[in-house]
């Protein structure tokens, strides 16, 4: 009994998460990391196939499943929960340490659970779990983007939870298969997918919450839900076409925002955005080369997304702010980070020799080869937006730009440690990528060190530089001068709003009034429930004895009457 | 002897409590009130895997009267499975009842105490025995008599439940006289009260006027009984103001009772095909179930007072047995089986586990518990186990009732009726929120009194919620039992 719950991936993690706060500070630590590493052991060993079913209330469970895919995101979890815990060593909060551990622990789960509702389970568990390390940003602002964080997945929880009860009522039980995104159930479980993959209007939550959780919280938070969520996708809605779509204004739109963005940890969340937008573009397209293209991405942007998160933590810890307009010129003071930072950010930019060029790039070129130009397109100009705010927005304000004469030491030796192992692992995913490949659910075939692929890269990225280093001489950037970017942003900022708010108006004024209506009418019973319920009413049940009688004959004569005119 | 165990197990209680009474020393009454109800619950074990086993129906000749002349006591999948519920929860309450009332009673009405306790218990198992619809009623009114005494005897410390014990005597009378009324009726059409033999006259002159309006008596009577919105204002003063050993064992049980003897009684003696029994009471169930889930629920999270917060739970979950009912189907039996009896267990462990914080301060409310969850950790843990199962949390036995309940609405097409099932279960997440937030989040003020943990109470509420994460994992068993259930009365595929 124990030892079958125990063989449930990322239970070791979620039960194990039990024990944190009662260790000292010392032990907790090397327990989390043997924990996850004996975690990783034993998940490694598990092969594609069904291997634990239970019945609960004769519904058929599938505990434990794993396909072709499940390796490589197991494995990434896994790298991603013990980074997450070397990053974190210099604290000691046992409350996100716990909450870290379990949150991993259930997204592992998650990723090899064969039925909608084990996966219910632990996809409302990672959303329980993780609200706690939002919570932990400790400020105002941090308390509400929690709730609001909350109120968004556990919204998705329960539309799934809806899309697994139509499912069965559909008759076809509630194993995680391929499904029909035009039925009212597929259409459900899309949705909750969506949600925690960040589709574009649904992706609120995101940059709302992940930049107001603690230094180390977000790096946690950046490498599980919306991975666990684009695996999802991928198990369920390979080759759905308008997925190529929705990805591509995905990797689109965050470029605009994240350039006009002055908080480097909010960038860097509208970055991940964009990111996850490749990873839904390969899932539509759904060949053998564009699935290749998702998993590899989302394994290597697992490691320099926490990469750049944690260099951007390091420098919010050391100075105590993230925001471009009041950093610059650490690379004196913190030129290991500095170092770490460039290379996270030369991977996200998919330079040749760094892990984002060899996993992107099966992805657009699954794209350019079943003839999606305009998408090929949009992919290669966000790739031009990622380079510009992820690749060198972040190091330049960061590390060069305005000196700001900090007076800050280098980060501690933990992060650092964390870092150099997710740089390392950037350069040597990129120069090495043949183990990645043979992780990968297809054979590859794609040959990214073709001359003609490395050489349109390399003009790709100079012109980017190109065209920032254009902006900057010319004082065009816009953090730095604001006035000087109403060209291109305006309508992004001042003329949409102005035209959504004219046709929006009168809609949101009856909405909100509507709203306020409603909220003062639930009020209004609510205290006069109350008023009543002291001593005698409907509510609170101790009405005199007489009007309970009265009330009783009239449901009798209810009844009789729903006879005879029935 | 075997073959005497149905009458057994009523009997045992049944004259335990003169003898109770008369020993007048109050560790021996206990003694004997723990030593009968265990006995009964053992029978009652018994009597389920026997039942279990062979799958048949085992009947009981009174005095070696056949039926239709002599009063049977049947044991069928429906009987076998409520008996050890009651006699369960009766048990383990008793074993918790001991320091409740030595906190709570005056030491002189002790031995009466256990007398009415046995006495209500004896009631109870009775009218799930017998086959015998004026038994039903004889039954009745001795559960219900005692009942109303035991309630009284939460005076000596709250003299409000002097009124609440007359306010449940008068409406309780009510609902008896409106039950005895439509048997009345039933008699003069058939001729007859055994219920295997009611079921059968009753065909021919079921389209007639006075047919439905003795279904109507009878049904209206037993809502009442089984404090069925908006019939419930005797119950949340009468729970909240008893002794909180009583609050424990009715919460529990009554009202589990009486929801057992009403789908006997519709289901087995009317039957589903009944004209305007499917249409007229089941949209009236289903609508009064689903309004007593919502203001019992948002009641609930008004509260501030922890007995009459969960009694107005119970008002909710009533509700959804009211629904499982209305559903008038066999997996909709089967869900209000299967939430009779988690529910039991669940508000069982809620009831002793606040009784063990009543007992010590007097009143368990808001105040009294803040920053509770450290000091009473194993009592308060029982309360938010508890609390979660009222939900309808994954892994507790409330899931499970919840499933049931929604599949047996869809299996109708009652998709809004599903969906409000759904929210309003939802909903109670408010309540329970409020007690973990006031006992585990705020810090005990200063200068509140110490509470300390009672094994006498918590290892019996721990017993439940046990039952309760068992129930919910291993449903099987359970949920296997309570369509076997149902069949006896509608038959239909699982």
């Amino acid at each position: 009994m124990l030892d079958a719950i125990f063989a449930i991936p990322g239970m070791m993690l979620i039960l194990g998460a039990l024990a944190v706060p009662l260790l000292p500070p010392f032990v907790r630590n090397y327990y989390m990391l043997a924990l996850i590493a004996f975690s990783g052991w034993s998940v490694w060993q598990i092969a594609p196939g069904v291997h634990m079913t239970a019945n609960l209330a004769g519904i058929d469970l599938i505990l434990v499943r794993a396909e072709a895919i499940t390796k490589p995101f197991a494995l990434v979890f896994h790298i991603a929960a013990a980074l997450n815990v070397i990053y974190a060593m210099h604290e000691d909060v046992k409350i996100t340490a716990m909450a870290g551990l379990a949150y991993a622990g259930a997204a592992i789960a998650a990723l090899f659970a064969g039925d909608f509702l084990t996966l219910f389970i632990y996809w409302e568990l990672t959303a329980f779990t993780s609200v706690f390390l939002v919570l932990d940003g400790n400020t105002a602002r941090s308390m509400g983007a929690a709730m609001r964080y909350l109120l968004m997945q556990v919204a998705s929880g329960v539309i799934l939870l809806a899309g697994a009860v139509l499912l069965w009522r559909e008759g076809a039980g509630f194993a995680i298969t391929a499904l029909d995104a035009t039925t009212p159930a597929g259409f459900c479980v899309l949705l909750a997918f969506g949600i925690k993959a960040a589709f574009p209007f649904l992706n609120g939550w995101l940059q709302d919450a992940y930049p107001e959780a603690s230094v180390t919280g977000t790096v946690v938070l950046s490498a599980f839900t919306t991975k666990l969520s684009i695996y999802m996708l991928a198990l369920c809605f390979a080759g759905l076409t308008p997925l190529i779509w929705v990805g591509a204004v995905m990797t689109l739109f965050p470029v605009f925002f994240a350039v006009i963005e002055n908080d480097l940890r909010r960038v860097l969340a509208f970055s991940l955005n964009n990111q996850l937008g490749f990873m839904v573009v390969g899932i539509g397209v759904g060949t053998e080369l564009a699935l290749n293209g998702t998993v590899a991405h989302a394994f290597a942007h697992i490691i320099y997304k926490s990469l750049l998160f944690m260099s951007m933590g390091a420098v919010l810890f050391r100075t105590g702010t993230a925001k471009a307009s009041e950093l610059g010129g650490l690379w004196k003071q913190m030129p290991l980070t500095a170092i770490f930072c460039i290379i996270g950010a030369v991977s996200i930019s998919s330079f040749p020799l760094f892990s984002g060029f060899v996993t992107k790039s099966l992805t657009i070129g699954a794209t350019a080869k079943e003839g999606y130009f305009f998408v090929w397109l949009a992919l290669i100009f966000a790739s031009a937006g990622v380079l510009e705010h992820s690749g060198i927005k972040i190091p330049y304000f960061a590390f060069f730009g305005h000196d700001r004469k900090f007076k800050v030491k280098e980060a501690p030796l933990n992060m650092l440690i964390a870092m150099g192992i997710a740089a390392a692992l950037c350069v040597i995913i990129g120069i090495f990528p043949q183990p990645l490949y043979a992780l990968l659910p297809y054979e590859v075939k794609y040959d990214v060190w073709e001359t003609g692929h490395v050489l349109g890269e390399l003009q790709l990225l100079l012109f980017a530089v190109l065209a920032f280093v254009f902006l900057i001489v010319r004082g065009l950037y816009p953090p730095e001068i604001d006035s000087t970017v109403l060209n291109t942003d305006w309508l992004l900022r001042r003329a949409i709003p102005r035209v959504v708010k004219g046709l929006a108006m009168p809609v949101l004024t009856l909405w909100f009034g509507a709203v306020a209506w409603a909220q003062k009418t639930i009020l209004t019973i609510f205290r006069i429930s109350e008023e009543t319920s002291r001593e005698s009413g409907l509510v609170s049940g101790i009405a005199s004895t007489g009007a309970a009688a009265g009330i009783f004959l009239a449901v009798f004569a209810l009844m009789l009457l729903a006879r005879l005119f029935m | 002897m075997m073959q005497h165990l149905p009458i057994l197990q009523v009997l045992l209680p049944l004259l335990g409590a003169p003898l109770a009474a008369l020993l007048r020393h109050r560790d021996m009454a206990w003694g004997l009130a723990l030593l009968l109800t265990g006995a009964a619950f053992l029978i009652s074990i018994i009597l389920f895997s026997q039942q279990q086993m062979t799958g048949e129906t085992l009947v009981y000749d009174l005095g070696g009267w056949p039926a239709p002349i002599g009063i049977v006591y049947v044991i069928d999948a429906a009987s076998a499975l409520v008996l050890p519920v009651i006699s369960g929860i009766a048990f383990v309450a008793t074993i918790a009842a001991r320091r409740l009332v030595e906190a709570e009673i005056d030491a002189r009405d002790h031995a009466l105490f256990y007398a009415a306790w046995l006495l209500t218990i004896a009631g109870m198992l009775g009218q799930v025995t017998t086959g015998d619809a004026f038994n039903i009623f004889v039954f009745l009114e001795i559960s219900s008599l005692s009942a109303y005494a035991l309630v009284a005897m939460g005076a000596g410390r709250d003299r409000r439940a002097l009124p609440a014990a007359f306010n449940y005597l008068i409406l309780g009378t009510v609902g008896a006289t409106f039950y005895v009324i439509g048997l009345g009726l039933l008699y003069m059409l058939t001729g007859t009260l055994n219920l295997v033999d009611l079921s059968d006259r009753l065909a021919d002159v079921q389209s007639t006027r006075a047919a439905f309006t003795a279904l109507a008596f009878i049904a209206l009577g037993l809502f009442l009984k089984m404090a069925l919105f908006p019939l419930h204002f005797w119950l949340v003063p009468a729970y909240a103001h008893a002794p909180s050993a009583v609050s424990a064992l009715m919460a529990a049980t009554a009202t589990k009772v009486s929801v057992y003897v009403l789908i006997r009684l519709v289901f087995g003696v009317f039957g589903i095909d009944f004209p305007g029994l499917a249409d007229a009471v089941g949209l009236l169930v289903l609508t009064l179930g689903i309004a007593g889930a919502f203001v019992g629920t948002l009641a609930a999270i008004l509260e501030t007072d922890l007995k009459k917060l969960f009694a107005q739970s119970s008002i909710a979950q009533l509700g959804y047995m009211a629904i499982g009912i209305g559903a008038m189907s066999a997996t909709g039996l089967a869900a209000a089986f299967i939430h009779l009896f988690n529910h039991a267990l669940m508000k069982g462990a809620l009831f002793l586990a606040i009784g063990a914080i009543a007992a010590q301060v007097g009143r368990a409310g808001m105040g009294t518990i803040q920053g509770a969850g450290r000091q009473i950790p194993l009592t308060m843990t029982a309360i938010l186990v508890g609390g979660l199962a009222l939900i309808g949390v994954p892994l507790t036995a409330g899931f499970i009732s919840k499933l049931y309940l929604v599949r047996a609405l869809l299996e109708q097409d009652f998709w809004l009726l599903a969906a409000l099932t759904f929210i309003s279960s939802a909903l109670a997440l408010a309540y329970v929120w409020k007690i973990i937030e006031t006992a585990w989040l705020k810090e005990r003020p200063k200068g509140a009194p110490v509470l300390v943990e009672t094994p006498v109470h918590y290892v019996p509420a721990w017993l439940m919620v046990i039952a309760t994460i068992g129930f919910g994992i291993f449903a099987s068993p359970l949920v296997d039992a309570a369509y076997a259930a149902a069949h006896v009365f509608i038959g239909g595929a699982r």
